[in-house]
């Protein structure tokens, strides 16, 4: 690790002045990505802003016919939030499967949707369930946000606050874990939302998390398992590494949407 | 049996200093104006050194010393050792190149130690080595095992095409013979996969150099510091023996990987004297990964022939063993001597012949890795004898159990005299654990829940206890394989047990004390272990190849039998009697018919005191040592069956339960021995199918972290169920055989001979990932459609 200066403000106003202040400055928002790319030397920022303090980016409230997240509101309080189970216990459920205790105690929804890990498992959840993300400056559909393999719309000195999930009638998520990193090999979060079907994908896509239109519209017809029957994804555009090849995780994809079906409906 | 003797549970004495945070491991210890090291590896697989430049970094604050190869030779310290001489097929040696303990003209491998740079933190080491310029010529990298020999990049100069040894073992004659006359022929083509060895505990060193005494202590990571002492001193010339201490405190874990001298060590050691200061290294996960020897990497051709009875009647194999960029401290004995004569397996075999070719290549040093060469064997002999008795359309249990060594001894074709054994016993055993008759059952119900199940066999024997140091010498051992004991018994009757074995997890200091325990009759908490400190113990041979049990104790057992006669001369002084009268038992003296007893306690205060007896008849004192050499290897043996079921959408594989009937001659500790074979299935488990080292074809370690080498986890696993059967040993006097390396080298191919039950074909490779699995269960189904 390199010499770095380190800063805990306790508001999201004042982490925004130091952040505009601060040359390659980077926010530290639970840090289990930055913290061991810092200790291997492969990031070396000056200035660590620790949003650990801001108590105005931690919560969870429900706000008419949304759930809002504090973007410092850990993995393990979204798991065991009474308001998130009852709204959508679909992404209760996939916080309370994120990383290990230690990264859900740790780890909050603001720092892994910035980071935008093509494994990771929220932006499935942001995607499928049509969130909204809000930074200190402006609102951002989660369509927009993602932009690519670690990259999102944020712009310099731009920092999330919150997330607002809109409540849906049934939402799941299947994911099929690499088995060394347990990391998700392949997500897949499904929402319905009145007549509105949305599959969002994980893990698998080239650039990062994205939508499955043919199982969107198979379910739209009929919200269950078996609409998705004989549907396959296809192999383009998805990644492969040495733990799956593009034709096995495109094959998981159908695997998991089933799988994230089924849980949704409780079947 | 007593509450803490010999066959009691007793709770690890050891277990309460590590689960409350008190071990002491070498990184625990901090020297005063200690400094500390860095090496800067090599981030090329075979490169030459052109230049090092490193006078920038050697100004940089807080450094105060970089040094490279040519330091050490300045210094005549000498390059790094493989103590085990092979001879290729036409009688002559080896070709081995050196291994410089820092790179000299040419690096080998990513992470070869290209130089050290030594400075106040470890912080401005690492700030140092990054101002350090390089100039590497980029050359080619061989990484293939299979097509490393004659390959057009050579690895070293010494071996021109790469091959280190073409070596050969059994009756090739008779083997070809009994091949034209077989009735059937099995065949198969096998990789073993190369792992990491990964222990909890990394690597770490501590050098230290006190000028005023002119001697060096080294405080290390080791399974056998007596060995590394040797090493450094009769072979590398740190210091000579009398100026060179070696402490190994707690380890955690080795699995073999320990057990080598290493260059960091060699380094910290000798820069203590360059710098005037302690020098410490510890390794990160990462430098683990690259530079602890890895395991295995076998690239073989196997053949079983059988005769029209189904009566197997020779085996026949061609290995590639891949031994890395150097030949690590005891790479060259794995692919031959701890291979090749554990393949007559459990069977009797009329023929058996080995060939063996070991290949230089740019990847990480290759050495014993838990099972050393026994796992390999193991995985050849039974998958060929499970793939025989599916192409005979025999049933595998019974087709092993006509070919079981039913006499013994045995003497197979290839070295091994097998002692003593009731196969057939464990067999039935693990029958009954997992209700083979239920097998067809369960096959089916899982095939309508759209599952494949499958059943495999693993009847294992390994070769342990190493070794005869006559035999072990003949076969080209640098050292013969013995272990020393001395008991130091106080004057109020406590003991202490110096032994040149090494816990490194076994948990010797409550075995151990068990056995003294249990013959002097005292309670278990009198009898302290000591062991790991060169200036304690006077000589040793370390603990590997489950040989601690075996040997160390049979040493220790040799030494209690001195204490107790030499307690029988203090105890006729002082009892009146004659020496010939006085029995020992339960822990007292006693004059044979009659009343009157002396406690081992108040025995040991009499040869303190020595009032009663004078110094010329009678030595005072109670202290005695004793060095066993075994007689022959042990072999323990067993039978594993594991039973699984695949999610043919996913490619998952579930492991449902798992029979382990183990014959480990006589038990010390059953909970101990239980742990050992829980813990040696998971790890074969892993290598069966999770673990696997992966090298690019540039020479790039691609499974470098835990992000993408898979370690077994608690939920890959499943309870297992362990019997155990019992054939004491007749070769050391606890008759003892070893259990710490059974569960892996029976394990791999039960899972894999499952998985292919399941399958319903044999074209799955270690290790059988969910996508391995899963392209091979579509082959299956497609087989299926086409029936």
């Amino acid at each position: 690790m390199y010499a770095f200066t380190y800063h805990r403000p306790a508001t999201a106003r004042q982490a925004a002045g130091l952040l505009a202040k601060k040359e390659d400055a980077k926010i530290l928002a639970g840090g289990h990505t930055l913290l061991p790319t810092m200790k291997q030397r492969l990031a070396s920022p000056s200035a660590l802003i620790d949003l650990g303090a801001c108590a105005d980016l931690k919560g969870i409230v429900r706000k008419g016919r949304n759930v809002v997240i504090g973007a410092m509101t850990t993995h393990a309080e979204v798991a065991e939030s009474a308001i998130v189970q009852e709204a959508i216990p679909g992404l209760a459920w996939l916080a309370s499967h994120i990383g290990d205790p230690h990264v859900r105690h740790r780890g909050t929804i603001g720092g892994s949707v910035a980071n935008n890990d093509p494994a990771a498992d929220y932006p499935a959840a942001l995607l499928a369930l049509d969130a909204t993300i809000v930074t200190n400056t402006r609102k951002l559909g989660a369509e927009e946000f993602f932009t690519g393999l670690y990259e999102t719309a944020l712009e310099e000195g731009e920092i999330i606050t919150r997330i607002s999930f809109p409540i849906v009638s049934k939402a799941s998520y299947a994911k099929f874990r690499n088995p060394a990193s347990r990391y998700a090999l392949v997500g897949v979060f499904v929402a319905k939302r009145g007549s509105d079907v949305r599959v969002a994908v994980t893990g698998a896509g080239e650039s990062g998390v994205f939508r499955w239109p043919e199982a969107e519209a198979a379910l739209k017809a009929r919200f269950a398992p078996k609409s998705l029957d004989g549907l396959k994804a296809t192999a383009k555009g998805i990644n492969g590494d040495m733990h799956a090849d593009p034709e096995y995780r495109a094959h998981l994809i159908g695997v998991m949407a089933k799988e994230a079906v089924a849980r949704a409906t409780g079947k | 049996m007593s509450a803490t003797g010999i066959g009691a549970a007793v709770r690890r004495k050891e277990d309460h200093r590590f689960i409350t945070g008190q071990g002491r491991y070498t990184d625990d210890i901090n020297r005063p104006g200690q400094a500390h090291a860095y090496f800067l590896r090599s981030p090329h697989a075979h490169a030459t050194l052109d230049k090092i430049d490193t006078k920038a970094a050697a100004a940089m604050p807080g450094v105060l010393g970089i040094f490279t190869g040519d330091d050490l030779t300045a210094d005549k310290v000498g390059g790094l050792i493989c103590g085990w001489m092979i001879h290729n097929k036409d009688g002559s040696p080896m070709r081995a190149g050196p291994h410089p303990a820092l790179a000299q003209g040419k690096v080998r491998y990513v992470g070869d130690h290209v130089c050290v740079i030594v400075a106040e933190t470890l912080a401005q080491a690492r700030d140092a080595a990054e101002a350090i310029v390089v100039d590497y010529g980029v050359l080619p990298a061989v990484v293939d095992t299979a097509s490393a020999a004659g390959a057009k990049t050579v690895v070293h100069a010494e071996a021109p095409d790469n091959t280190v040894f073409n070596w050969h073992l059994g009756n090739k004659d008779a083997t070809e013979k009994a091949f034209k006359a077989a009735k059937h022929v099995t065949k198969l083509d096998i990789v073993n996969n190369r792992l990491v060895p990964n222990p909890m505990e990394p690597r770490a060193a501590v050098g230290d150099y006190d000028d005023g005494e002119g001697a060096f202590t080294l405080y290390t990571t080791s399974q056998n510091p007596h060995v590394a002492r040797l090493v450094l001193s009769a072979f590398i010339g740190i210091a000579p023996e009398n100026k060179l201490r070696v402490v190994a405190p707690d380890v955690g874990g080795g699995f073999g990987s320990k057990i080598f001298i290493y260059a960091e060590e060699t380094v910290c050691v000798w820069a203590a004297k360059k710098v005037r200061r302690p020098v410490k290294w510890t390794s990160d996960r990462t430098e683990a990964f690259l530079s602890d020897a890895h395991g295995r990497d076998h690239v073989t051709h196997a053949e079983l022939a059988t005769d029209a009875d189904g009566k197997i009647t020779a085996l026949r194999v061609h290995t590639t063993a891949n031994l890395g960029a150097y030949l690590s401290t005891f790479s060259s004995s794995v692919p031959t001597y701890l291979y090749a004569p554990l393949l007559s397996g459990q069977y009797d075999i009329p023929a058996v012949y080995a060939e063996v070719d070991a290949v230089y290549t740019n990847t990480a040093p290759v050495d014993a890795y838990r099972g050393a060469g026994r796992p390999e064997a193991t995985f050849v002999v039974e998958r060929l004898v499970e793939v025989a008795a599916r192409e005979l359309g025999k049933d595998p249990a019974k087709f092993r159990m006509q070919n079981y060594i039913k006499k013994f001894p045995h003497q197979t074709p290839v070295i091994m005299m097998y002692d003593t054994g009731n196969y057939a016993a464990s067999m039935k055993k693990a029958l009954e654990i997992i209700d083979y008759k239920g097998i067809g059952k369960r096959k089916r119900d899982s095939a309508r829940n759209g599952k494949l199940r499958g059943i495999g066999f693993s009847s294992y024997i390994e070769a342990c206890g190493i070794a005869p140091s006559a035999a072990v010498g003949s076969l080209g051992a640098g050292v013969g394989l013995w272990e020393s004991a001395e008991v130091r018994v106080n004057p109020v009757g406590t003991v202490e047990v110096l032994t040149g074995s090494h816990s490194h997890g076994q948990g010797h200091e409550t075995t151990f004390a068990q056995l003294v325990s249990g013959r002097l009759g005292i309670p278990i908490e009198n009898v302290s272990i000591i062991h790991g400190d060169t200036d304690k113990v006077q000589m040793g041979m370390g603990t590997y190849g489950s040989r601690s049990g075996a040997v160390g104790m049979s040493a220790i057992f040799k030494a209690l039998d001195k204490v107790i006669a030499k307690g029988k001369k203090v105890a006729a002084y002082v009892l009146e009697a004659d020496e010939a009268d006085i029995d020992f038992a339960d822990g007292h003296f006693k004059v044979k018919g009659t009343d009157r007893t002396l406690d081992f306690g108040s025995c040991a205060l009499q040869a303190y005191v020595a009032h009663k007896f004078n110094g010329q008849d009678l030595e005072p004192g109670l202290k005695e040592g004793a060095f066993y050499d075994p007689t022959n290897f042990t072999f323990p043996a067993g039978v594993h069956i594991c039973e699984l079921e695949i999610d043919p959408e996913t490619g998952i594989t579930r492991i449902e339960r798992w029979a382990a009937v183990d014959d480990f001659g006589i038990v010390i500790n059953p909970m101990i021995v239980e742990g050992q074979v829980h813990g040696g299935i998971a790890q074969g488990v892993g290598q069966a199918l999770l673990e696997g080292a992966r090298y690019n074809a540039d020479g790039q370690l691609v499974t470098a972290s835990f992000m993408d080498y898979c370690m077994p986890r608690a939920d890959d696993l499943p309870s297992f169920d362990v019997g155990m059967t019992v054939t004491p040993c007749p070769s050391n006097p606890l008759g003892i055989k070893g259990c710490g390396e059974a569960g892996a080298i029976a394990s791999p191919p039960a899972v894999i001979n499952a998985i292919t039950d399941a399958l319903g074909h044999e074209d799955i490779a270690m290790p059988a990932t969910p996508q391995a699995v899963w392209r091979a269960a579509q082959k299956s189904i497609k087989r299926m459609a086409a029936e």
